[in-house]
């Protein structure tokens, strides 16, 4: 028995040794908090990997981090030691200063990362990313090609699909849109806003600038779009609209490209959907030549609030997890556009491509922009259910953001 | 009891109520008086990925002094008790000189997320908590009515509802009401209208709301009800049935009577519950056609606005709705006890 226990302990410790020799971490604690996409699952795994006897390693991967990661930060010392987060969610954590600049800890264990996956902010580098990202079209190729259509090049053609396919009773509700009330629906006006050529704000100051023709073009569109949707869009974020898409009910959509890579790989997805799975590029509308989408990178940062050891060791951890040499296992290859020294893109690339080629519109950091986001998530509702005109909502929309500007001092 | 002795009786008590109710409140009442500092921008240029752009921060090291000046941030007095977010005074105000009918007003004044909020937080609470009452008070007597052998187990069951978590028994329902769900599917078969969505429809959605909310609360209404029947007084009960009352008069004259303080404390905290409905609308994902004056909090304390003085506002709006609704049976229960004494 004893003997059977010192064995035991001496090959914990063996594999303790190796973790060490892996990270090269002494010791300190690394806390991660972040969304749950595939390729950040993939992150999150990597850095939870240099857990040992002396490196405390825990991970929170979920759809609400934006709802935690500031609270989970604000404390000294703070609950998470590293927020993935993306060019829109950044801006909550600086706003508040909850984040380090990162200049020592790059000079020091930085090798490898490439200049463009350093994210400097008033010349300070304040994140790494690992992974870009744009909403671009998912569709169905069988089902078009039943009906003799190419892929969409703009929403307008989208449309005019849809319609084709519902009258040949293909399917009765063709479109997928992650439109549910709040973020997305916030999301989709957003894509279609920049796509009609609208600015968010009045130049140079903080006052919305949304209540204009680009903004009742984009919700007219983003109406004419949801009679080819399931009636229950409202309550369909991008995890439900995937889920649509598997079972068979969709043929197009406008589909985030971490999520859209590894769409049908889940379990139970129907062989003519496996096989008819095709992506392009963003779509634009009204005539117009920047896509109706936005450009994302996703990426880490290390928490202000916490110790130089904890911040060292969250640095190293996180760093081991994009390094290049994940890119080896063929199925992470293809979970994002990763941003990694080596990196060539798979055909489910093509969509982040295409939307970074055609020169998207990356997603605005302002300060401010979180407000607007949430008064448009919020205020959209009544419209898209069809109980008030574009331009009340877009009224309410103003109000909404200029009453919460105020509060927090932009206006 | 002598007052020294209920003093030292009363004394723990009394400390965790201050500093766990008492506390906290006055927090709360604090923080809605105060706003942020003005935000301090500064100019710079962000690198990224996708090139360069220029783009505003807030300049940290001046937001530190200003805090370091006002900790508590800018007086606002009660202008966000005001603003649109919450009272809304300046747009009623408006509403009411613009509309021309009564219908355009209430539907001006029902687009204000505060007004929105209470319209379906009032007619959820009124509605909910009678039923939930009276559905607790059948259960009440049909478990009663059972054999002692069976008893145990229904009562288990009756009580499952209260004992899911709030949020996995509303995600249960908002699967079986999904247009491709059990109850969704039966609707649209029973109807013979395949394009009919729960989900879609805002007084479909109040209903499914408020179905929710009585089959989670009824329980607790049942075991109160329950334990109050055991202690009907036989004897009153056995002189009605000898004077010929009917099952009915029975429950009508001996039963309810006797049971109606218990009525009284079941509303009590039943109306305080439901005034702060919440996790429904958060697992039915009901935002877009029913909130509350909880949802607002929540929705306000999110991470990319983290607008503390409106969730903290709201909050003080949520207490003093909770007083008015509850000052009728609290100043019921003050006369009686003053009769008594």
């Amino acid at each position: 028995m004893l003997m059977k226990k010192t064995l035991l302990a001496g090959a914990l410790s063996l594999l303790a040794g190796s973790a060490y020799a892996e990270c090269g971490i002494e010791s300190g604690r690394i806390s991660i908090i972040g969304n749950e996409f595939p390729a950040i699952q993939t992150v999150g795994a990597g850095a939870m990997a240099c857990a040992s006897d002396t490196v405390e390693a825990k991970s929170n991967l979920t759809a609400d981090h934006q709802k935690l990661n500031v609270a989970g930060m604000s404390g000294n010392p703070a609950e998470y030691t590293t927020a993935i987060i993306a060019n829109s969610s950044i801006v909550a954590l600086m706003n508040d200063d909850l984040i380090r600049p990162l200049d020592d800890l790059v000079a020091k264990h930085g090798d490898g990362l490439t200049k463009n996956q350093l994210i400097t902010i008033d010349g300070k580098i304040m994140a790494i990313a690992f992974m870009a990202n744009a909403q671009h079209l998912v569709y169905r190729k069988d089902i078009l090609e039943k009906v003799g259509a190419e892929p969409p090049k703009t929403y307008e053609d989208m449309i005019a699909i849809a319609d084709k396919i519902r009258k040949e009773g293909i399917l009765e509700n063709p479109v997928g849109g992650a439109y549910a009330a709040g973020w997305n629906l916030a999301q989709e006006f957003n894509n279609m806003f920049l796509g009609y050529g609208g600015e968010f704000f009045k130049p140079g100051t903080a006052e919305p600038n949304v209540n204009s023709e680009a903004g009742i073009k984009a919700l007219e569109t983003m109406k004419a779009l949801s009679e080819y949707m399931n009636p229950d869009f409202l309550t369909h974020d991008s995890n439900a609209t995937n889920a649509e898409y598997r079972a068979g009910n969709v043929a197009l959509m406008n589909m985030w490209g971490s999520r859209a890579a590894t769409l049908t790989s889940a379990e139970g997805v129907p062989q003519d959907v496996i096989d008819g799975f095709a992506i392009s590029g963003p779509m634009t509308v009204g005539g117009g030549s920047t896509p109706a989408s936005t450009l994302w990178w996703d990426g880490w940062t290390v928490s202000k609030n916490i110790s130089d050891e904890d911040a060292e060791a969250t640095f190293i951890a996180m760093k081991n997890a994009i390094d290049p040499a994940i890119l080896e296992d063929p199925e992470v290859a293809l979970q994002a556009v990763w941003l990694l020294e080596g990196y060539k893109p798979t055909d489910a690339a093509k969509g982040v491509y295409d939307a970074a080629g055609m020169k998207t519109i990356p997603y605005p950091t302002y300060p401010y922009m979180g407000l607007m986001h949430t008064a448009l998530g919020n205020e959209l509702t009544d419209f898209m259910q069809g109980k008030e005109s574009a331009e009340q909502a877009l009224k309410d929309v103003e109000a909404a953001y200029t009453a919460a500007a105020k509060e927090k001092g932009f206006l | 009891m002598k007052h020294r002795t209920f003093f030292w009786f009363f004394l723990p008590t009394a400390l965790a109520m201050l500093i766990f109710i008492a506390a906290p409140i006055v927090s709360v009442v604090l923080q809605s008086l105060f706003v942020p500092h003005e935000a301090v921008l500064i100019e710079t240029e962000n690198c990224g990925p996708f090139g360069c752009t220029t783009s505003v921060v807030i300049d940290q090291e001046a937001t530190e002094e200003l805090r370091a000046e006002q900790p508590l941030g800018r007086f606002a007095g009660l202008e966000i008790y005001f603003d649109r977010g919450h009272l809304a005074t300046a747009e009623v105000a408006s509403a009411w000189t613009t509309s021309s009918s009564i219908g355009e007003f209430l539907g001006a004044v029902g687009d204000l997320p505060f007004y929105r909020a209470m319209s379906f937080t009032l007619t959820y609470t009124f509605v909910v908590t009678p039923l939930l009452i009276a559905l607790g008070f059948v259960i009440a007597l049909a478990v009663n009515a059972l054999s002692r052998r069976i008893k145990g187990l229904v009562i288990f069951f009756s009580l499952l509802p209260m004992i899911v978590t709030p949020l996995i028994g509303s995600l249960i329902l908002f699967w079986m009401i999904d247009s491709r769900g059990v109850i969704g599917e039966l609707i649209q078969y029973l109807t013979g209208d395949p394009s009919l969505s729960l989900k879609a429809s805002t007084p479909l959605m109040w209903i499914a709301l408020i179905v929710y909310g009585v089959w989670h609360s009824a329980p607790f209404a049942f075991v109160v009800f329950y334990a109050g029947l055991q202690t009907v007084p036989q004897d009153t009960l056995e002189s009605a049935r000898i004077d010929g009352a009917t099952r009915w008069q029975q429950t009508r004259y001996v039963v309810i009577p006797h049971l109606m303080p218990l009525v009284t404390f079941v509303a009590l905290i039943q109306l305080m519950d439901n005034f702060r409905v919440f996790e429904p609308i958060v697992g039915f994902n009901a935002s877009a056609h029913a909130t509350s004056l909880s949802w607002i909090i929540f929705n306000d304390l999110g991470g990319e606005t983290n607008q503390l003085s409106a969730a903290a506002t709201t909050s003080v709006l949520t207490i003093i709705g909770v007083a008015i609704l509850l000052s009728p049976v609290l100043v019921r229960t003050w006369r009686d006890f003053r009769g008594k004494a």
